[in-house]
């Protein structure tokens, strides 16, 4: 008998499926079980965020940073206010800086526990998700706490932050981060040995040094890989020079190493937050620059300028010199850059959002060739997938 | 502190790449500490793959390709490729002008995440790049036609979808607001205003006489 030429097979996986991370439509081209080429169609959540960012002025455009990658806002506001700091040559003091980090590390945590939890939860794990939201729900309320909102924070603003933390707040961050790391402990015992979860994250998905950079790579996807490489020990920004820390790395660049990056990191960022809390000086939040800072609003109860004033600068905001810079920042998902040109007026010439898991998600392709069906959830998973910051 | 020793760490290497690639690039200049290369779309590659394979250098990792739109320029599209090295903890833009009909040689031979870059550069600006694998629109909805990000497409776009209970599909219709679209000039009288009162000139006048 002649032998057949199957064609192979094309699956249709997702934008609605659980395991997609959002609306991640994947198209895959299977020979039976294994995965030949992946194919992910992406932009069901394109909301056109950098066209919209031209239309607006410089402090309008905070919030849509929020609504990127909506598991670690204020991250992303890091990047933008750090790019129009710099082209406005403004500097923020120490308390804000401090604050920002402070903030900067309680939003890696909030990242990790959600990553880590939904990719236990893609490989089979339920408990480590219902235990990692409960957590989260106390983070969210210093969010709320700080700045109003659990998520849309628009905390982080071009000069500093927003407001000063309520008082007793740091009190409440240092009592919960003394027991947090009790909740770490608990998620790895349930994972780290767990003869299931290894069985699915070992040798899947390698990625290795080489292959990593030349495929953009950033954040917990680079360090799995074996490359020590973490922007707040390279280009360090805000306070991040003035704290001690280590970077974990990765020695395998698979699934599992990625998870062993970021449990490393909620690790460190505890110790970052207890640093920030013991080391923070007081004095003013935001820069006493008035072309860039609001009015304080008791000023607004008594004095016609600061009210004028106060009028001005949220109607038609600042002007920013003309000039172009792109700034990164070390958010948890990577290395989440704003490439910002200013023409001199009052709102962005172009707004250019990288966004890390763009990279990660275009990388699909050359990590799951050759894997099975099953394998490609463990690897979107791992790569920490938001669709809010993909699209933009 | 930080700023200046960047940007005299940025001044060598711009010495350095100046020095090597003088027939390829147009210009290497240091702004706001970083480094910016200007090259054409013929000498991209060749820039690109120096920055990657010099040993002093070593631009191993594309971080982002975005294009700019300058309307009123000739060539009105500026290609930017933001380049870093882990090495010596540089970043690098590499920027190439072209037009709308100018095709740029892609640059997936040298990156390979320039492959979903340049997909997007080219659903939202519409700029070709030659040799790509897989030049299809990325973000845009199935169908889509035009190139929204450029700065003469409007803000609302052209089209709206519903889903239309008759037909029992999504359809596509023109774009019908239920407000006029408002854009403000925020120009300040304070700080904008150019024009002189009458008889100011007359100041001129006297101090180049006196």
């Amino acid at each position: 008998m002649a032998e057949a030429q199957i064609k192979p097979l094309t699956l249709n996986f997702g934008p609605q499926h659980p395991a997609a991370h959002g609306v991640l439509r994947l198209v895959l081209e299977m020979d039976g079980e294994v995965v030949h080429r992946a194919d992910p169609h992406i932009g069901l959540l394109h909301r056109g965020t950098e066209k919209l960012i031209e239309h607006k002025t410089y402090l309008q455009a905070v919030p849509y940073f929020d609504r990127l990658d909506y598991v670690s806002p204020m991250s992303q506001e890091h990047a933008y206010a750090l790019a129009v700091e710099k082209l406005l040559a403004i500097d923020v003091p120490e308390r804000g800086q401090y604050i920002r980090v402070l903030f900067a590390e309680l939003s890696r945590v909030l990242n990790h526990i959600l990553n880590i939890t939904t990719f236990a939860i893609d490989v089979g794990a339920m408990t480590p998700l219902l235990w990692g939201f409960e957590e989260r729900e106390t983070l969210m309320e210093f969010y709320e706490r700080v700045c109003g909102a659990r998520l849309h924070a628009a905390y982080f603003r071009p000069g500093g932050v927003h407001q000063d933390m309520p008082v007793g707040m740091d009190a409440d961050i240092l009592a919960w981060a003394d027991k947090f790391p009790k909740f770490i402990d608990d998620l790895e015992s349930l994972l780290t040995e767990n003869r299931i979860f290894k069985q699915r994250t070992v040798d899947i998905g390698v990625v290795d040094r080489e292959k990593a950079l030349d495929l953009g790579f950033s954040g917990p996807c680079l360090r799995g890989s074996d490359v020590p490489w973490d922007l707040r020990k390279a280009q360090p920004y805000d306070a991040y020079d003035k704290i001690d820390f280590s970077v974990a790395i990765g020695k395998t660049g698979d699934c599992y190493a990625r998870y062993l990056v970021r449990v490393a990191e909620m690790r460190e960022s505890l110790k970052i937050i207890k640093q920030c809390l013991a080391d923070m000086p007081a004095g003013p939040v935001m820069t006493e620059d008035h072309k860039v800072a609001p009015p304080r609003r008791a000023d607004m109860k008594q004095s016609m300028e600061a009210l004028i004033h106060h009028f001005k600068l949220y109607t038609e905001g600042y002007r920013v010199p003309a000039g172009e810079t792109y700034t990164a920042v070390e958010a948890p998902k990577g290395e989440f850059g704003v490439y910002l040109v200013a023409d001199g007026s009052n709102r962005p010439y172009k707004c250019k959002i990288r966004a890390p898991g763009f990279a990660f998600l275009a990388a699909m392709d050359a990590m799951s060739r050759g894997h099975m069906l099953a394998d490609t959830v463990a690897i979107i998973g791992s790569l920490d997938i938001v669709f809010g910051e993909i699209d933009r | 502190m930080a700023l200046t020793d960047e940007a005299t760490l940025a001044g060598d290497l711009a010495e350095h790449i100046a020095g090597h690639l003088a027939a390829a690039v147009r210009e290497v200049a240091v702004d706001h500490g970083e480094l910016v290369i200007t090259t054409t779309a013929d000498d991209v590659l060749r820039v690109l793959s120096y920055l990657r394979d010099d040993s002093r250098c070593q631009f191993k990792a594309l971080m982002d390709l975005t294009v700019v739109d300058y309307p009123t320029r000739a060539a009105r599209f500026d290609v930017v490729y933001i380049l870093l090295s882990i090495a010596t903890v540089q970043r690098v833009r590499v920027k190439v002008a072209t037009d709308e009909a100018t095709p740029v040689p892609s640059a997936v031979p040298v990156f390979s995440s320039a492959a979903w870059y340049e997909r997007e550069a080219w659903d939202m600006y519409g700029v070709y790049f030659s040799e790509h694998p897989d030049l299809r629109r990325l973000l845009t909805d199935y169908g889509f036609e035009g190139h929204p990000l450029r700065k003469d497409f409007p803000l609302t776009g052209h089209v709206q979808v519903r889903y239309d209970e008759v037909e029992k599909r999504v359809v596509q219709e023109p774009v019908q607001l239920a407000q006029d679209f408002r854009s403000f000039d925020y120009l300040s009288p304070w700080e904008g205003a150019t024009s002189l009162l009458p008889g100011d000139e007359k100041v001129k006048e006297g101090e180049a006489d006196g």
